[in-house]
């Protein structure tokens, strides 16, 4: 039986195994690849997005368990990089390979939305879930202060 | 110090034989600060530049991109010389074609060093046909003519053209003599020195598909490809038919493979053998291999194979180091002698493990074989030995074969392998349909080209004055007889051969049956490690500052080498690593520091592919053995010009941050498989062990090279050298848990 969803305000309809992860329901079925698979354990992080406000991590959470709550993907930012995080990520020229900044900036927008001017420990104590096997973090920081306070509410519907 | 040379050569080797090495020879010849024997072929801007009638000027990105910024740096190099604005310019990424983009792989530090001077030609061979071509249009000498963003100007007359006005008249030009070019006085630039941020930010960071695992072909199956967890193990029977049966699943079957014995086993030894499994998505695919049983034959590859263990390489290896080493490297004075009249020795046995890549984004390919052609889209390293290995293990003709290379999350030396497009142009030809071959991270750790473990004993001789009279090395490695497995070597000049007057290195090798390959300055990685904190235990053994040591032996007198010099060869300037080492002593306040109980600093440094880097670090360790990196400041010398100060520092602050993870990770063997499937069990750095890095360059008169790798290697003894430095405990064998420490 297809399941309702609600992605970046879009509500739409997919036919897949209600055990499916979300992060491969995104992917293979609603064709959204910002969110990526790095483990398939929950470890690093890559597949981050938002549901209802939290950082979630979505190569481990069932796609049935979401049915009904908001989704937001790396997508649902802007699809023109204006969004703040968007826009410190750029200006602090963070990526290096860039594989891990789809759930870098995912769960970055979660702190924010919760805590507006973080300290160097909150974002720590946040982003450590997220691995960069590149080593960009201190520029993750960097951005991330670069971005705080610019989050405005309606930024975040 | 490391043989660069001799790793381009192993390096070339992987990307590509004798073409590349043809094509490579002559730039890297002047990359190394020698004369070419020949001026190399110069690269035509056709190729690389494209400007339309409305002034869009399309720039080819020649390099794979695997983080390491080649996709925005190479193409600052030509629209430096072309003279337009940055912002007029848009990258396109090329496809393999090494006739017309000269060596396209992503290794050893090479870019910057290969691709500075040809393509700054190659802009300046476009500037010029603009001008050439405005000034056939107004009649005027070319002298009179200069450019400006994108223009060209006649002062004179007031009159100017855009080059997208020009463009048809180009076309039509022949392309100019490249030693003829006139080339911009670096004080005149405005691209190349200033931060430029990475040219697929834009798309990256509204997540466009941009990665390998982003392509999506019409009809495209997903493929998984279970391999036996002992290396080259066959399937002796596995339940096929309940696997075909599950959801989505379109095929299923068994592919025998092509890896043969060999006593050393390569990088990338052809196709291991396996299931594949096809299906409409890759859950589904994934989700049938959980359900698959198969009973392998784990001794299929080697009949030692299921034995191998960490344990027993630890004992043989324990056993060897008591013997004389099989193979002398090289060898001059008399070190016994030397040791026996020494005033002073120190003898340690260092050792360091097998590690994985673990590179964020999982192997993949996807291929569409089709009527005998096969097209690919890789995130190969080294696309151009990809497509050699392809056409040789499938038989067809590499003219056949069109490989497109789309951005990669992450390298590390990983993807100068090429296994992963392999077994994609093989399904793809087996079932007929593009197929696209995603890894889980659970094959990436089973399956990787590892950094090989490796020990060392040490001895050194002290004179009364503390200086050294006398080193020995011995390295047990893996290989057989004097060949050292992929990346598991060391070569004669090892620092500080040359600089003693009593020297022996030599190795011992021990079999193994497993892959082990380039891991991100590879060979200095470990070599860095063991050689810099011994240096370190020896200094302080002579009551001396370890930066006083080291500078000693950098003025010595060499005494050479026993390599027979190659003409355009690289040379190691021992004043080039004396000049970084002073540099960062100054900026981190060495010769001032404190001594407090709990916090010390470590120093060390390094020269490898053609860079040279020193490092200091600052740690704070714990009552219970817990290690915080503070603080680290480095200083690299990669010559007279930093063309993109943001891609070149950050290169140095993610080898900072791979260098400390090297000194808490490592995967283990035992019945001849690895223990560790996932990053729970390798835990990679995180962003709160990440310390302040404080990054700055040493400009020098030398051409430009790589940044890729010279940061990392001295990252590791810097940081070993500075926990002796807090606790009065050596750290000899890595990972720091051997030493009952951890990283905070």
């Amino acid at each position: 039986m297809p399941l309702k969803l609600t992605v970046n305000n879009q509500t739409m309809q997919v036919d897949a195994a209600p055990d499916t992860p979300l992060l491969w329901v995104l992917r293979e079925h609603l064709g959204l690849k910002g969110a990526k698979f790095g483990c398939g354990v929950g470890a690093c992080g890559a597949c981050t997005v938002i549901v209802d406000g939290r950082a979630v991590r979505s190569c481990i959470t069932k796609v049935s368990a979401v049915a009904g709550s908001k989704i937001t993907t790396l997508e649902g930012l802007s699809a023109d990089g204006t969004h703040p995080v968007q826009k410190a990520w750029d200006e602090v020229d963070v990526p290096q390979c860039g594989y891990c900044q789809s759930g870098q900036m995912m769960s970055a927008v979660a702190l924010l939305e919760n805590t507006p001017k973080p300290t160097d420990a909150q974002i720590d104590t946040a982003m450590n879930g997220n691995l960069c096997r590149c080593g960009t973090y201190a520029r993750i920081r960097e951005a991330i202060h670069r971005a705080a306070g610019q989050m405005t509410p309606a930024l975040r519907d | 110090m490391a043989l660069n040379r001799r790793h381009f050569l192993q390096l070339s080797a992987l990307a590509g034989g004798g073409l590349a090495l043809s094509l490579y020879d002559q730039p890297l010849a002047r990359a190394l600060g020698g004369q070419p024997e020949q001026r190399p072929p110069a690269l035509s801007p056709r190729a690389f530049i494209h400007i339309d009638r409305t002034g869009k000027i399309t720039i080819q990105a020649k390099n794979p991109e695997v983080g390491q910024g080649v996709r925005t740096m190479l193409p600052m190099l030509i629209a430096e010389e072309l003279d337009v604005e940055w912002s007029q310019v848009r990258v396109e990424q090329a496809s393999l074609d090494e006739a017309a983009y000269g060596a396209q792989f992503a290794g050893g530090s090479m870019s910057t060093p290969l691709n500075w001077e040809p393509l700054r030609r190659v802009g300046a061979a476009g500037r010029q046909l603009m001008i050439t071509a405005a000034a056939h249009r107004w009649s005027v000498p070319e002298q009179e003519c200069s450019t400006a963003a994108g223009r060209v100007l006649h002062t004179a007359s007031q009159r100017s053209l855009s080059y997208g006005e020009l463009a048809d008249d180009a076309v039509a030009l022949p392309v100019p003599d490249s030693a003829s070019l006139q080339m911009k006085n670096p004080k005149d630039y405005k691209i190349i020195g200033k931060f430029t941020s990475g040219v697929d930010n834009p798309a990256l960071l509204t997540g466009k598909p941009l990665f390998g695992i982003d392509v999506a072909l019409p009809g495209m199956l997903h493929a998984v490809y279970q391999k036996c967890p002992v290396f080259a193990g066959k399937v002796k029977s596995a339940n096929l038919d309940q696997i075909k049966a599950m959801p989505g699943v379109r095929h299923a079957f068994i592919v025998e493979g092509t890896v043969r014995a060999a006593a050393v086993v390569q990088s990338d030894p052809g196709l291991e053998p396996g299931i594949a499994i096809l299906a409409d998505t890759w859950w589904q695919a994934q989700a049938a291999r959980k359900a698959m049983k198969v009973v392998w034959d784990t001794a299929a590859g080697s009949p030692t194979a299921p034995a191998q263990s960490s344990k027993g390489f630890d004992d043989k290896a324990a056993q060897l180091l008591k013997q004389p080493p099989g193979h002398t490297l090289r060898a001059y004075g008399d070190v016994d002698a030397a040791f026996k009249s020494a005033a002073k020795t120190v003898e340690a046995t260092y050792a360091y493990p097998f590690l994985v890549h673990g590179a964020l984004e999982p192997q993949n390919t996807t291929a569409r074989f089709d009527n005998g052609k096969l097209e690919v889209w890789t995130t190969s390293q080294a696309p151009g030995g990809g497509r050699r290995l392809v056409a040789h293990e499938l038989g067809i003709a590499e003219s056949d074969i069109t490989v497109h290379m789309t951005r990669t999350g992450g390298g590390f030396g990983r993807r100068l392998m090429n296994d992963y497009m392999l077994e994609a142009a093989w399904i793809s030809r087996e079932v007929k349909a593009p197929v696209q071959v995603l890894w889980s991270r659970e094959d990436d750790f089973a399956h990787d080209a590892y950094r090989p473990a490796g020990w060392h004993g040490f001895k050194a001789g002290l004179d009364a004055q503390g200086r050294v009279v006398a080193w020995r090395q011995h390295l047990v490695t893996f290989g057989e007889g004097e060949h050292a497995a992929p990346s598991a070597g060391i070569g004669p000049d090892e620092f500080p051969s040359g600089r003693v007057p009593n020297y022996f290195i030599g190795h011992s090798a021990m079999p193994l049956w497993l892959r082990t390959g380039p891991m991100r300055a590879p060979g200095a990685n470990a070599i860095a490690f063991v050689g810099q904190s011994f240096l370190d235990e020896v200094a302080h053994a002579a009551g001396r500052d370890p930066l006083d040591l080291q500078l000693e032996l950098l003025a010595a007198t060499p005494v050479p080498s026993a390599e027979p010099a190659r003409p355009g060869g690289y040379v190691f300037r021992p004043e080039r690593l004396a000049g970084v080492l002073q540099q960062v002593a100054e900026e981190s306040g060495w010769r001032s520091r404190k001594r407090a109980s709990g916090t010390g600093m470590g120093i060390a440094a390094y020269a490898c592919h053609l860079g040279y880097c020193a490092e200091v670090a600052e740690v704070t360790v714990d009552a219970a053995n817990r290690v915080r990196v503070n603080k680290v400041w480095a200083v690299a010398d990669v010559g007279h010009q930093i063309i993109n100060p943001s891609g070149a520092r950050a290169q140095v602050e993610g080898a900072i941050i791979e260098g400390m993870g090297h000194t808490a990770l490592e995967v283990t063997m035992a019945g001849g498989q690895m223990e560790q499937s996932n990053y729970p069990q390798y835990r990679l750095p995180r962003i709160r062990q990440t310390p302040e890095m404080h990054i700055s360059w040493r400009i020098t008169p030398n051409p430009p090279t790589g940044l890729g790798e010279p940061a990392l290697p001295p990252a590791i003894p810097a940081i070993c050298n500075a926990i002796f430095a807090a606790t009065g405990k050596r750290i000899r064998t890595l990972p720091l848990a051997k030493s009952g420490f951890s990283l905070a």
